[in-house]
């Protein structure tokens, strides 16, 4: 399998009245045809990561090291004309509130014939025949006249999925979906999570997920890799990781999911809150919170750790774990 | 197939935004009674030739001041004997001009400059803001007058400096409805697929921020009447025998105790047009706003 996506010690600094460590040192890989879930609570650099993945970041308060690379092009290194080809067309993204990422004094067809006009240089008569088509494919019931339709006209489920025909108007090779159905209900969001799917089989895309529903992650991703302070501290298969955590960070977040806890009984908390960012982390930045935190913890950084083919952790905990599988 | 019967059976096409607008506006009384005065207005002053009136020049010493209702002159005469509604008329050609004119060049002038300083944002932002905020601290009133004085009495430097006077304000307007657009979602989403500055500006940002512009820009039309006509009084636009508004109230300010109903048309006259533009104005604001 080759890898669409190469992060290698990806760090992220917001400059400005504070200094913010928003991304430190994070490594990470997308494969072919893969979905992979970046989880984390608020604030843990999720978005930033993806947003990275598109130099969508202010370019004046922002300072990124290390290196990106989509299809073997290396990102961080684009002119913005080659960012606008790449943008859209070989990477685009799914926001969280569809009604605020929409235009709103634009019809849908518009915005998604703008797209691929720009794209592809189609004729207008063509790129709305292709805004048709893609609200069909994303299954909105009478496409033709929701072409013609204001986003404030359509429900948040509707809206969502205009989102997607938009972002996927000019066949992108990867999907960015920053949390694409937090603002969405319960019933809405499944259905969302069931097209998404179904249309990453069919476009045969490679999606980075974020969230920070572990519910929904599960229900969408092959490998997921969860962030906590702006690193990733455990990575793996979405069977590994949720069958066996290995960092405590990764083992509370799953303790602390409704799905399958028992009536009556208190859910599971992590105490404490997230460090400030703004420090680069010398040590784990977990550690304050942890309840397995050993003297170590607090000194140096702990190592990361390779568990299995597919499965690394960065915790002094993941060394026994290693060494006792294998 | 049942199913695209279906769809193809609901053609009640949806409209178009300004589609809306248009109908919404249709059905706000006090909005169509304005549009309609004002077409009068504007209808006859643009077609005052051919409306087989006296002529506004032609004064005479025996009529002077007669009042309003005395036969062969429905408005009475003014301080010259001449006939006030045919001055009426043609005055409003020059008033209406001087009107709408400097309200055109400002917003063209000022839409642009909000709409840089507010997407671009930073140095360039300030630089232009601030040169903007200068004119915005004289009172617009005696903006108008020094920027007036100091170019010469005239129309076109009348219109010059109301325009200067009107472009702070635009700008300004422009410029904090452009910030708050440039900070939506769906800015990013522009640029995440794939749209530069000038399409994102030209596109998203101008869709966005010329309704509440043209609005408050035809707001200012009154206003700018209400300068050009202030002008025109203290001798700074129009000259004399040209009918204005204006300069009109100014000469029969004299006639005021002899003959007040006529000495007060004039202000009558900018009073509807401004009045009118307001409300219009207003109903605009509302209509546009679809999105409640």
């Amino acid at each position: 399998m080759t890898d669409l996506v190469e992060i290698d010690n990806l760090n992220i600094r917001f400059t400005g009245d504070r200094t913010v460590h928003a991304v430190n040192d994070l490594s990470l890989r997308l494969g072919e045809g893969e979905v992979l879930g970046l989880l984390g609570e608020s604030g843990s650099g999720k978005s930033v990561t993806l947003r990275a993945l598109m130099r969508l970041l202010p370019r004046k308060r922002t300072q990124i090291a290390g290196s990106v690379k989509v299809l073997g092009q290396d990102v961080l290194a684009m002119d913005d004309e080659a960012l606008s080809a790449f943008r859209g067309q070989t990477v685009s993204m799914i926001f969280q509130e569809p009604a605020l990422a929409l235009d709103p004094v634009y019809t849908i067809g518009r915005q998604i014939a703008e797209t691929v006009i720009r794209h592809e240089g189609k004729s207008e008569r063509e790129a709305m025949a292709r805004a048709l088509e893609m609200l069909e494919v994303v299954r909105i019931p009478s496409a033709k006249r929701r072409l013609e339709s204001y986003p404030h006209e359509m429900s948040g489920g509707m809206r969502q999925r205009a989102m997607i025909a938009l972002a996927l108007a000019c066949k992108p090779k990867i999907l960015l979906a920053d949390e694409p159905t937090t603002a969405l209900d319960a019933t809405v969001q499944i259905q969302i999570l069931l097209l998404l799917r179904e249309l990453q089989r069919e476009f045969g895309m490679s999606v980075i997920f974020v969230t920070h529903d572990i519910g929904v992650a599960i229900e969408i991703c092959d490998r997921v890799a969860v962030m906590y302070a702006g690193q990733i501290v455990e990575q793996g298969t979405l069977r590994g990781i949720v069958r066996a955590p290995v960092h405590p960070y990764a083992k509370g977040l799953l303790a602390s999911t409704i799905h399958g806890a028992k009536r009556g009984a208190r859910l599971e908390t992590i105490p404490g809150t997230p460090p400030s960012l703004d420090h680069a982390p010398a040590s784990c930045s977990f550690a304050p919170r942890c309840s397995v935190a050993q003297p170590g913890c607090a000194e140096k950084l702990p190592p990361n750790v390779q568990i299995a083919p597919d499965h690394a952790a960065r915790c002094v905990l993941a060394e026994s774990a290693s060494t006792a599988i294998t | 197939m049942s199913d695209t019967a279906l769809q193809a059976a609901p053609t009640t096409k949806a409209r178009g935004y300004w589609a809306t607008v248009a109908r919404r506006i249709t059905r706000d009384k006090v909005s169509m009674v304005c549009a309609l005065i004002l077409i009068l207005i504007f209808a006859s002053a643009l077609l005052a030739p051919w409306l087989h009136l006296a002529d506004p020049y032609q004064g005479s010493m025996i009529r002077r001041l007669r009042h309003i209702g005395t036969p062969n002159y429905p408005l009475g005469t003014d301080e010259l004997g001449r006939d006030m509604l045919a001055r009426l008329i043609y005055g409003g050609r020059l008033s209406l001009i001087i009107g709408i004119l400097p309200v055109i060049f400002a917003f063209v002038v000022g839409t642009s400059l909000g709409l840089i300083a507010g997407y671009v944002g930073g140095k360039l932002n300030t630089a232009i803001m601030r040169t903007v905020d200068v004119f915005y601290a004289f009172p617009s009133v005696l903006l108008a007058i020094a920027i007036s004085g100091a170019l010469g009495a005239g129309i076109v430097n009348s219109i010059v400096s109301l325009t200067i006077v009107f472009v702070p304000q635009i700008t300004r307007v422009a410029e904090s409805v452009t910030t708050g657009v440039r900070n939506m979602d769906f800015v990013e989403a522009a640029r995440a697929s794939g749209a530069g500055p000038f399409t994102i500006m030209r596109v998203h940002m101008l869709g966005n921020v010329l309704g509440p512009i043209f609005v408050y820009a035809t707001g200012l039309i009154s206003v700018s009447m209400i300068l050009a006509a202030g002008l025109s009084f203290l001798g700074l636009g129009t000259k004399p025998p040209e009918p204005e508004w204006g300069l009109m109230l100014n000469t029969l300010r004299t006639a005021i105790y002899v003959n007040p109903w006529v000495a007060a048309l004039p202000g009558a006259m900018i009073f509807a047009v401004s009045i009118c533009f307001n409300l219009l104005s207003d109903g605009m604001r509302s209509a546009m706003d679809i999105r409640n």
